[in-house]
């Protein structure tokens, strides 16, 4: 990619607009958890929010991300998606890291299966976890995005399983991180909690970075929210481009993942799977 | 093949710079703030498509009638229990603004969700059932609010139907929440009679509260406003790391206060060292000009190579702040352990990290009742004065003076336990100045303990006047000599003839008396000897922060001889002389002498011999790793011989 994206450098600004404000507070975070881990890795999804957050990254670390960033591969994601992180995982300059998801076989039979198909990527986390070490998983969720999301931390402690106990979370205030995860236990970190599906969209449009097509509409249908291709489906939507998708969510009132075939399945399968260790 | 998307040709958004708001909601867990919120987002039109439809049915389902509250208890695990069980965030608009509800548990044993939630928040909505009136939990809460930092507040008193909607109930109500909350420094921004269950004064006046003339819940919102600048205050930039990823040697940080442009002469705390910033650093762009405001994460390069570490603060000149060794704060605590005097503790003051020692006490209470009770520790849920000795000078602000720079956490095991603000700072007890710049030792620790076969460390006895303290002390000297090693003894009263002749025996000069000690002792093990302190030392806050100065090399041991016996032996005529009225303040029948309450060794000479004591003292000394063990050493010596 050309830098197109230049700045323009603005004399004398003292105000931050609210983009500017949601960017600073991630780059701290971000900087946070590389001082005070030992081992991280960056969850690339290859969706707009991990690719907003690799971004942030090579903000805070003056262009470059000093940890590898990790595609927990299922094997069945989009074929642009491929593309796209073949392309950008070079241009970008990352060490990335791709770990396969083991067989569904392996995956509790008991769980409905769009929930099943995302335990097995859980598996495929865990077995990365372990056989690299990380103690520190950077990870692009946000809390508008899912009710459980929404009760997370921004340092968020994981047990030795790699589970999430939500009754007893640390307190985490005044930017101060629980950063000490226990031996063989990891953490995650979330540098983007505190963003809207809006911010990324607006921030994506405002610095210029490059994105997967399949978010824009075609033919009627866009997808809003990427996972893989046998469990993820389009919306209805006649936005094609990023202005036109922040028309469309200051309107709508569709959750964000009423594409995502996993949330719908049982009223507790997205807990269910975020307590044993999913994003 | 795919084709990217570049966006750049694409409009500005719209909609995303609404000014935002994140409001809290507190109070007692029954009075009805997850049905506040419910109704707070249907009335603001915020619900997802579907949701209430899919909540009602899910009631339906169960047999249960509809509850508001059910829109937050996403969580299977909630619903179960009844209660929320964690801050939740939600969003939703009024007119004017983007708001961000921050729902707070009330259940007393999720206090530090709402501590978290409370934390973020520019305003906050107590709640009040009118029936059951204010709560404990509703002052605690209030008291936490005044705490962190959150000024504006808004009362609603709820389930207005319960009381018949009358006036009265609620102007007594009113009166009393905003008594305590005058008096905490906070006036409320509202007083709103509602009934969240049935939608009145949430965003519509009704009949039913028709005598009610004050804002609605929403407008109460809308009329809060966010976040003060910090732009005006002095500039702080608390350095978080220092970059080399490439020839730039970046220092990077987020300005707390203040701002910052190329060309600053600025002073770096706690040592106080000067510099000038040479550029703004920053991807991907070139390097800016202009002022840098507060809550900006930067990265800035200076114009000489100095040693600069996290944890420092960047001053402009002039402005710096305050650099010590102690401090006192008014703290919540949120631990399972209370905390005591004494109690070993990590101190995070922005990214500053540093161990410390919880020196004294001053005043603890539960917020929730409304005497204060006098304790000498912190309970859980309760809040305190303390008085804080760190290990390595800081650099701090008071919360008065700078709200960012001015607060601190504490850390147990790895996990924040409390928090809290910044009340003074004891200048008296700085770092050294810049212009002091100590030499260090040519010999290495390990030299000296290779020679000596043991650690530097401080054996620091404490007991009654005659209890047996100098005499244990010097027969220690003896037996660590004997055996090669390098012990030094520090007697109390033997220093007061020189070095401590200033001193007299107020509260004060002795605290004085035990700092010296502590600090020549501490330089004495850092330099590998066995320095042995035989001192009174009554204040168990003295010793707590000589241990602190000198840190893990510390080993107290009490001499727990009983007082009777100590004064029959009265070996220099000490308790004689008190008993007549000669030694006013006499710590062996003054009664002042703290014992302490953990040690490494407690030792009663009247039950003991000299020669076992000292045998026990050694034991205790190898269990510790300050003694070399006889085996190890052996190993030791033999790997140096290999490597030799």
């Amino acid at each position: 990619m050309t830098s197109t994206n230049l700045e323009r450098v603005r004399p004398d600004v003292v105000s931050m607009d609210h983009l500017d404000q949601l960017e600073a507070q991630s780059i701290y975070i971000l900087r946070e958890g590389f001082a005070r881990l030992k081992k991280l890795a960056l969850l690339w999804s290859l969706g707009k929010d991990s690719n907003v957050m690799i971004w942030l990254a090579r903000k805070a670390f003056f262009g470059h991300v000093p940890f590898p960033a990790l595609h927990v591969d299922t094997g069945k994601k989009f074929p642009e998606m491929y593309a796209f992180r073949d392309h950008y995982s070079k241009e970008w300059g990352l060490d990335l890291t791709i770990e396969y998801c083991p067989s569904i076989d392996s995956v509790d039979p008991t769980l409905p299966p769009a929930a099943r198909s995302a335990a097995r990527k859980t598996e495929g986390l865990k077995l990365a976890l372990a056989k690299h070490g990380f103690d520190g998983l950077i990870a692009g969720i946000r809390r508008d995005e899912e009710a459980t999301r929404a009760k997370e931390r921004v340092f968020s402690p994981r047990g030795v399983e790699g589970g999430w106990d939500v009754r007893d979370q640390p307190p985490e205030f005044w930017d101060q991180f629980n950063a000490s995860p226990p031996p063989g236990a990891h953490l995650r970190i979330h540098p983007i909690l505190h963003w809207t599906e809006a911010d990324i969209w607006a921030y994506t449009a405002r610095e210029n970075i490059p994105i997967i097509p399949l978010y824009l509409a075609k033919d009627g249908k866009r997808y809003r929210s990427l996972g893989d291709a046998d469990i993820t489906n389009p919306v209805a939507s006649t936005a094609s481009t990023i202005a036109e998708i922040l028309v469309e969510l200051d309107g709508t009132t569709i959750p964000e993942r009423a594409g995502r075939a996993l949330d719908h399945e049982t009223e507790d399968a997205f807990e269910r799977l975020r307590v044993a260790g999913y994003l | 093949m795919t084709k990217i998307v570049n966006p750049t040709s694409l409009g500005m958004p719209n909609g995303t710079t609404r000014p935002q708001l994140r409001i809290v909601i507190v109070g007692h867990v029954d009075h009805g703030k997850s049905t506040l919120v419910g109704r707070l987002l249907h009335e603001t039109g915020g619900l997802p498509d579907g949701k209430l439809e899919m909540l009602k049915a899910v009631s339906a389902r169960r047999g249960m009638p509809f509850e508001w509250s059910f829109l937050l208890d996403a969580l299977q695990t909630e619903r179960d229990q009844g209660i929320t069980i964690d801050t939740t965030q939600i969003r939703f608009r009024t007119k004017l603004r983007d708001v961000i509800l921050i729902d707070a548990p009330g259940h007393a044993e999720f206090l530090r969700n709402m501590i978290t939630g409370a934390s973020q928040a520019d305003g906050a909505v107590l709640i009040v059932d009118a029936l059951e009136g204010v709560r404990d939990q509703t002052r605690r809460h209030a008291y936490l609010l005044h705490l962190l930092g959150v000024k504006q507040v808004a009362v609603v008193v709820n389930k207005m139907d319960r009381v018949d909607f009358s006036a009265l109930r609620f102007q007594a109500i009113s009166d009393e929440i905003s008594a305590h909350l005058i008096e905490l420094g906070v006036t409320p921004a509202a007083v709103i009679p509602i009934s969240a269950r049935d939608g009145d004064g949430v965003a519509t006046h009704t009949d039913r509260i028709g005598w009610y003339r004050g804002p609605t819940v929403v407008g109460a919102l809308d009329a809060l406003t966010p976040a003060l600048a910090l732009d005006e205050l002095p500039l702080r930039l608390p350095v978080q790391a220092i970059y080399k990823f490439d020839d730039r040697r970046i220092v990077a940080g987020r300005v707390e206060a203040g701002h910052l442009a190329v060309g600053d002469d600025v002073v770096i705390m706690p040592a106080g060292k000067r510099a000038k910033i040479k550029s703004v650093e920053r991807w991907s762009a070139m390097p800016l000009e202009g002022e840098h405001g507060a809550g900006r994460s930067v990265g800035i390069t200076l114009d000489r190579e100095l040693f600069v570490e996290r944890g420092d603060v960047i001053a402009h000149a002039g402005a710096v702040p305050s650099y010590t060794r102690r401090l006192r704060a008014r703290i919540f605590w949120l631990h399972d352990q209370p905390l005591t005097a004494g109690s070993s503790i990590l101190v995070r003051l922005g990214v500053r990290e540093v161990r410390g020692r919880v020196v004294a006490i001053e005043k603890a209470i539960d917020p929730g009742e409304l005497a204060s009770v006098e304790t000498k520790q912190i309970a859980r849920n309760h809040v305190g004065e303390i008085e804080v000795a760190l290990a390595q000078p800081v650099a701090a602000d008071r919360y008065i003076d700078n709200p960012r720079t001015g607060r601190l956490v504490i850390e147990v095991g790895g996990r924040i336990a409390g928090g809290g603000l910044v009340l003074s700072i004891d200048a008296a007890q700085r770092a050294v100045s810049s212009d002091i710049v100590p030499v260090q030792s040519a010999l290495q620790p390990e030299e000296r303990s290779a020679r000596y076969r043991h650690q530097g460390a401080v054996v620091w006895f404490t007991g009654l006047p005659g209890s047996g303290k100098s005499t244990l002390a010097r027969a220690l000297e003896h037996r660590l000599f004997a055996k090669g090693g390098s012990p030094i003894l520090l007697d109390g009263d033997t220093l007061r003839a020189g070095l401590n002749r200033d001193l007299g025996f107020s509260a004060a000069d002795r605290s004085e008396n035990v700092r010296r000690l502590a600090e020549m002792a501490g330089h004495l093990a850092r330099n590998g000897h066995i320095a042995i302190v035989a001192a009174v030392s009554p204040s168990r806050g003295d010793r707590a922060e000589a241990r602190s100065a000198v840190d893990t090399a510390f080993r107290e041991i009490y001499v727990a001889t009983p007082a009777e016996i100590c004064e029959q032996r009265d070996p220099k005529g000490h308790y004689a002389k008190a008993r007549a009225g000669d030694l006013p303040g006499f710590t062996g029948i003054a009664n002042d002498y703290q014992a302490p309450e953990t040690v490494e060794l407690r030792i009663d000479t009247s039950t003991v011999d000299v020669g076992r004591a000292i045998d026990g003292i050694e034991d205790m000394l190898r269990q510790t790793q300050v003694l070399d063990d006889g085996a190890a050493n052996l190993a030791a010596f033999e790997a140096v011989r290999v490597t030799a």
